[in-house]
């Protein structure tokens, strides 16, 4: 059932989008692989595959640059790809989708640029306890060399946010920025992006979402949300390493002085100065991940193809049934209990330390990440050094999941 | 062992008993009333941490070492046989030591295994050679090794604590 229309949705042909996946009939270690580790970085569909390697065979060039056929090709496969985003996000324009070489750099450029060209010293942005790094340093970079105060949103222990105490963050009318987790990738929250974008308007207060996994489980639309930023990286949606993508409201991008400086950004260059090429080209210098940015069109129509409905329907399902499987381990804690979540599940078993968890799934093919999954101040508040943690695709089965709980059966067996 | 344990033989090239059981039951996983020099060593790749603490003897042997230690069952086994196999060692043949094992837990060949002197230890230490098979896993074989070679340069620099 779709949880939003109450229809039934569509179950998804995972024998054939198994069958999309090359890598997936691979065998690790003897045995048949078991790939729990999506959340880190997905595997590619054929359709990805042969997207870049067509190009390099048969349509490649550098863009935005040659007068030439070639060039003039590879810039429109390119560029197609912006298409495809805005339209994936419904932004208003195509001018808004700003390439980026994963959300690191798109919460970076954010940091750099709104931060230190808009944001002044003396106001506030806010975080949330369960980010990813790259959704932190950055901000602890910015307080250090512009005098931002840096506010810590607490979460709940199901693994929520706070909305009280989040509401009360705004209180003194500081904060200029919330930059914060669409998803956890520790605990699978996803975070009410409505809500937050209410109350942070409300006090006069911008909105990034850091949505590197929320947009692999969810449909995303900027205009529904009303944020001002959203950043997501390709790799994690089905596509290659080296894309990312930067969504912010157009008007914003106009404010923001450039992020680096070199080709592509300019629109004139002198000694004496330099005019700026129009948004989004103004934050995007040197030559851009050509080959990646084609290579994520066709990801895009994979997921699309397949549609956000279907993915998130069995994602859920997914997630319910991982639930139930590994609360029925002895010794095994999980690790978030968030009404609203995706396809990812973080445990620790009594006894036994993530990496030597990680390591004897490794062993029986099933492949899990182990540590603190850049999210040292997460792991901090949940009282633990490390946490395994299970990640799901639209490819995962219910069967590896099964395959999961029976590894954590053995490994329980062999530290019991 | 359980039956659902059957099939787990594959894993015991890593996880022999040895390192079960010092990894559970570590010797010397403590800070000692007594010591000269002490390190830390830090995986950030996982949060493991490790200080290890020296005593030294009169004629600058190692006399005994312990270790606090939070980390995975390698990386507590792998600090508790260090001990074991350091004690009574000088700094320079402890260093030797840990030249040999690192090079046994990396390539999971050991050159130096036949070596005088060391030929007893690096059987001690034997059981961790199947990390080799796992790369990521080196660093947890060799933190608290670091953390003593860390520790091994301070009393070399002459500091520490005084008695
Ligand atoms: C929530 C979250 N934010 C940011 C990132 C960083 O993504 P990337 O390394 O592609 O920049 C990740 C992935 O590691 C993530 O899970």
């Amino acid at each position: 059932m779709n949880a939003e229309t109450g229809r039934p949705t569509p179950d998804l042909d995972l024998d054939r989008i198994r069958a999309d996946f090359p890598i997936l009939a691979q065998e690790v270690r003897g045995k048949k692989l078991v790939f729990l580790d999506s959340a880190a970085s997905a595997q590619k569909p054929r359709a990805v595959i042969d997207a870049m390697v067509t190009a390099m065979e048969t349509q490649y060039a550098n863009v935005h640059r040659g007068l030439h056929w070639m060039s003039e090709r590879t810039t429109e496969a390119y560029e197609a790809t912006r298409d495809k985003i805005a339209v994936l996000m419904n932004a208003a324009s195509r001018e808004e989708i700003v390439f980026t070489h994963n959300s690191t750099e798109a919460l970076n450029l954010v940091a750099h640029s709104y931060g230190r060209g808009v944001l002044r010293p003396g106001q506030a942005v806010v975080i949330s306890d369960m980010e990813h790094h790259s959704n932190i340093v950055p901000w602890q970079m910015l307080r250090d060399a512009h005098g931002i105060e840096l506010r810590v949103a607490p979460i709940t222990d199901a693994g929520e946010l706070d909305m009280a105490a989040f509401e009360a963050l705004f209180a003194d009318g500081r904060v200029g920025l919330v930059a914060i987790t669409h998803m956890s990738n520790v605990l699978g929250t996803l975070t009410p992006a409505e809500r937050i974008v209410a109350i942070a308007h409300a006090h006069g207060a911008k909105v990034l979402f850091d949505g590197s996994q929320a947009i692999v489980h969810r449909a995303i639309d900027v205009q529904a949300l009303g944020c001002d930023f959203y950043a997501w990286t390709g790799h994690k949606l089905y596509g290659p390493t080296g894309i990312g993508v930067l969504w912010a409201r157009r008007e914003l991008l106009e404010e923001m002085p450039p992020f680096l400086g070199g080709g592509d950004m300019i629109s004139s260059v002198t000694y004496a100065k330099t005019s700026w090429a129009a948004v989004p080209h103004k934050f995007e210098a040197g030559t851009p991940a050509i080959l990646e940015g084609i290579g994520l069109g066709a990801a895009i129509d994979y997921v699309q193809a397949i549609g956000y409905p279907a993915i998130a329907a069995h994602e859920a399902a997914l997630v319910e049934h991982a639930l139930a499987r590994l609360s029925a381990v002895p010794g095994l804690t999980i690790f978030g209990r968030a009404q609203q979540r995706g396809g990812v599940v973080s445990f620790a078993m009594a006894g036994a330390h993530a990496h030597d968890v990680a390591t004897l799934l490794d062993r029986q093919g099933i492949a899990v990440r182990a540590g603190h999954h850049c999210a040292e101040p997460l792991m901090r508040r949940l009282g633990v050094d490390s946490t395994a943690r299970a990640s799901f695709g639209l490819y995962t089965t219910r069967d590896e999941i099964d395959a999961l709980a029976a590894g954590l059966e053995k490994v329980r067996s062999f530290f019991a | 062992m359980s039956d659902s344990a059957a099939g787990l033989d594959d894993l015991r090239d890593l996880y022999q008993e040895v390192v079960m059981d010092r990894g559970r039951h570590p010797r010397h996983g403590a800070r000692p009333a007594r010591f000269d020099v002490s390190a830390r060593g830090d995986n950030p790749m996982c949060g493991d941490r490790v200080e290890v603490f020296v005593a030294f003897d009169p004629q600058g042997a190692i006399e005994t070492v312990g270790f606090e230690a939070r980390g995975c069952a390698i990386s507590i086994a792998s600090a508790d046989l260090m001990a074991d196999t350091v004690t009574g060692r000088a700094p320079a043949d402890a260093r030797a030591l840990f030249a040999a094992f690192r090079e046994m837990v990396k390539t999971g060949h050991c050159p130096a295994c036949d070596r005088a002197g060391d030929a007893a230890a690096l059987e001690r230490l034997q059981p961790l050679a199947g990390v080799h098979e796992y790369p990521s896993r080196v660093k947890c074989a060799t933190l608290a090794w670091h953390a003593l070679d860390a520790a091994l340069d301070q009393a070399a620099e002459g500091k520490g604590v005084t008695r």
